[in-house]
């Protein structure tokens, strides 16, 4: 089942909203997702991002606009689009009181697979996420990434077009979390699956996504490759380096340099330099010293993060709003 | 259809794990069987009975005579001799004493000169039953000393057989139908409803809902693994408290079968009504605070442990609207007096029309969606 869908589009969202009461959790969202990409939704807890993935996943009706899903419209066709996508929530819907052959099963069963084709799926998919000598053991015995990786396998029980995943990495540990990446990447690597997942972490974004809407309070406020992003924050590349003996005229030496948008004199002739090139400025710096034979004692260069884009678009930092705001409700997000 | 067997066999597998589950739900209409049944309806005996004679004529010693030959036959009062009237009446009040019988002064003589004396039975109200059966007896072994010597030559009097049309019913017969209606609604609350709004808040639906499982499918595998579980508990319960209340003629394949079919259609209303009950319930507390006075709104007013013919007419109302009434009713005549299914079709009507409103309310009620 998990071809691409004929259009290259997997999800169209068009002016799609949400409102809890007073609450507009989501505001006339619009986005495209490719075909075999994996799109990521950024943004912290309470920005809307699970309540938006409930609407694309038929849970929570929309308010206003629509979408369709895998050729689909949520509203009007949402059994096929329930056919086609596969969907990790963000909470552990997998039954702790049966086995893990068993939710798989079971699972399969809602999807009209039975008999001999069900125990053959079963088997493999316990197979893929590496739990096939945890078949028999009960879901409540299995550690926080092992869950996780249950409720994957239950997700793809019938081999779907498009896969939803809501911040999937959220509570787990660290090696955890890498062994979640790794199966993500796997999942788009087969036959070209689509993935849209939601997280508020930096790295997961960065890591894993081929594009990346950043989300704040109901709205998109950014789209585009993480990369693009980051470039599109103007001087965010910050570059700390130090002379020996200092330059001739100080920081006025440094702000003549075309990929130099300003400099902070730090003392002891060293400086800090925001610029819009990143490490590609790294050069002029070199040959600056060169030209005046000073020696460059030490240069460091850091990149731009998402948390600089976020800032930037949003006038917040990620990190804080998750720290504010760490436990989503359940219907919102 | 085959998705709803999904949810069935989710069921079925986690209550195949919990014999807990199953117990619980047994014990309860188990329990109450036996100590119900065995505390109610037996024949009050061995009430401490204080008799003052102030008389010590003949006929009063014929009197004592008849009151000791009751405590050591019908045993229903033992008899304790008092000197003193007012410490017979504060031993009563102490609760050391059942009842008082009083012999007035010149009892004996007036009796022969026949002015009609009186003796005075003083019992302690704040127990209905035993003052009623002590006065019960009293009124008899009076009846007895006034009965005539000689046969009267006056026209015969009328006299009134009564006569059984079953065989001696005690009261944990009496009581099993509604333990075994209880049975089911035990595990329709449990099973059922607490199940269904628990595996709601842990957000194990949201799961279902994702799949292209339909409406209809949700409701059918809900209703149906919650029946087949409480038909479960209902057969259990039905067999074994048939053995233990001895009910004749139990295993009667007919009669059987007639019973199995009660048991089922009992389970479906009940499950139908719980679903009806928790279809737009979301929070964990509320079935919990619910289905203590849930229980109590539903099986007493049902005739379960007395007849509905004693209640006030408020009551019978809330009876005649109660669909445990016509489960424990429908039992009961299966039960105790074998009469075949064309007895209780009022009983199968109401459990039908029932089952048919409240499963059509909780498809309304129900959402799809978080």
């Amino acid at each position: 089942m998990a071809a691409p869908a004929q259009s290259g589009i997997a999800i169209d969202v068009r002016s799609i909203s949400k409102r809890f009461g007073a609450l507009e959790a989501v505001d006339q969202v619009s986005f495209m997702v490719k075909s075999g990409e994996i799109f990521g939704l950024l943004g912290p807890n309470g920005a809307g991002k699970s309540t938006l993935i409930r609407m694309l996943t038929t849970l929570v009706p929309p308010t206003g606009g629509t979408a369709t899903v895998a050729g689909h419209d949520i509203i009007h066709d949402p059994n096929a689009v329930r056919e086609r996508i596969g969907v990790i929530p963000q909470n552990m819907t997998s039954d702790p009181e049966l086995t893990c052959a068993e939710n798989i099963g079971i699972h399969a069963r809602l999807y009209g697979i039975t008999g001999a084709r069900r125990r053959e799926r079963t088997a493999e998919l316990l197979e893929a996420v590496g739990l096939s000598d945890r078949a028999n053991a009960m879901a409540s015995t299995l550690s926080g990434g092992m869950r996780r990786r249950l409720e994957i396998a239950r997700g793809l029980v019938h081999d779907p077009q498009i896969l939803f995943l809501d911040e999937p990495t959220t509570g787990l540990d660290p090696v955890s979390r890498v062994s979640v990446w790794e199966m993500v990447t796997h999942l788009r690597a087969q036959q070209g699956r689509t993935l849209l997942l939601t997280t508020h972490y930096m790295d997961e974004a960065d890591r894993l996504c081929d594009r990346v809407a950043i989300v704040d309070k109901g709205h998109i406020v950014a789209l585009d490759t993480p990369v693009a992003l980051k470039a599109s924050v103007p001087g965010a590349s910050r570059i700390e380096l130090q002379f020996d003996p200092d330059l001739p005229r100080g920081a006025a030496d440094l702000e003549a340099l075309p990929a130099v948008k300003s400099v902070r004199a730090l003392g002891s002739a060293t400086y800090r330099i925001s610029s819009d090139r990143g490490p590609a400025s790294a050069q002029e710096l070199i040959d600056l010293a060169r030209a005046h034979k000073l020696e460059l004692k030490s240069l460091s260069v850091e990149s731009t993060s998402l948390d600089d884009v976020f800032l930037h678009y949003t006038g917040h930092g990620l990190s804080e709003m998750a720290e504010a705001d760490p436990q989503p409700q359940r219907g919102r997000a | 259809m085959k998705r709803a067997l999904a949810l069935v066999e989710r069921d079925m597998r986690k209550f195949r794990r919990s014999p807990a589950l199953l117990f619980a739900s047994l014990v309860l209409p188990l329990v109450q069987l036996v100590i119900l049944g065995n505390a109610f309806g037996g024949n009050i005996k061995n009430v401490m009975l204080g008799v003052v004679n102030l008389d010590h004529g003949p006929e009063s010693v014929d009197v004592i005579e008849r009151v000791r030959a009751v405590g050591a036959n019908a045993r229903t009062f033992l008899p304790v001799d008092y000197v003193d009237q007012g410490v017979a009446i504060g031993d009563l009040r102490k609760g050391e004493l059942g009842a008082v019988l009083i012999i007035p002064q010149h009892y004996s003589r007036d009796l022969l000169e026949q002015h009609q004396p009186r003796l005075a039975l003083i019992t302690d109200n704040t127990d209905r039953s035993t003052a009623g059966a002590v006065d019960d007896q009293m009124t008899q072994l009076v009846a007895s000393i006034n009965a005539p010597q000689v046969a009267s030559r006056e026209p015969g009097q009328a006299a009134l057989d009564v006569v059984e049309v079953y065989p001696y019913i005690n009261y944990i017969k009496y009581l099993l139908p509604g333990s075994v209606a209880l049975a089911i609604f035990v595990m329709s609350m449990i099973g059922g409803g607490l199940l269904f709004i628990d595996d709601k808040s842990r957000g194990l639906h949201e799961g279902y809902m994702v799949t292209p499982i339909t409406k209809w499918e949700l409701i059918l595998g809900f209703n149906l693994s919650g029946s087949i579980k409480a038909f479960i508990a209902g057969e259990t319960v039905l067999v074994l408290g048939a053995v233990v209340a001895d009910i004749p003629n139990f295993f009667e394949p007919i009669r059987l079968i007639e019973l199995t079919l009660m048991v089922i259609l009992t389970s479906i209303a009940l499950i139908g009504m719980m679903f009806f009950l928790m279809a737009r319930i979301n929070d964990p507390l509320v079935p919990r605070a619910i289905f203590g006075v849930l229980n109590t709104l539903l099986f007493f007013p049902s005739g379960a442990v007395y007849p509905i013919a004693g209640f006030p007419q408020w009551l019978r109302w809330m009876s005649a609207g109660d669909p445990f009434t016509y489960a424990v009713h429908g039992f009961r005549t299966l039960l105790l007096k074998d009469v075949g299914i064309s007895a209780i079709g009022t009983d199968v009507f109401a459990l039908a029309l029932t089952s048919t409103v409240v499963l059509a309310g909780a498809t309304l009620l129900f959402r799809r969606t978080l």
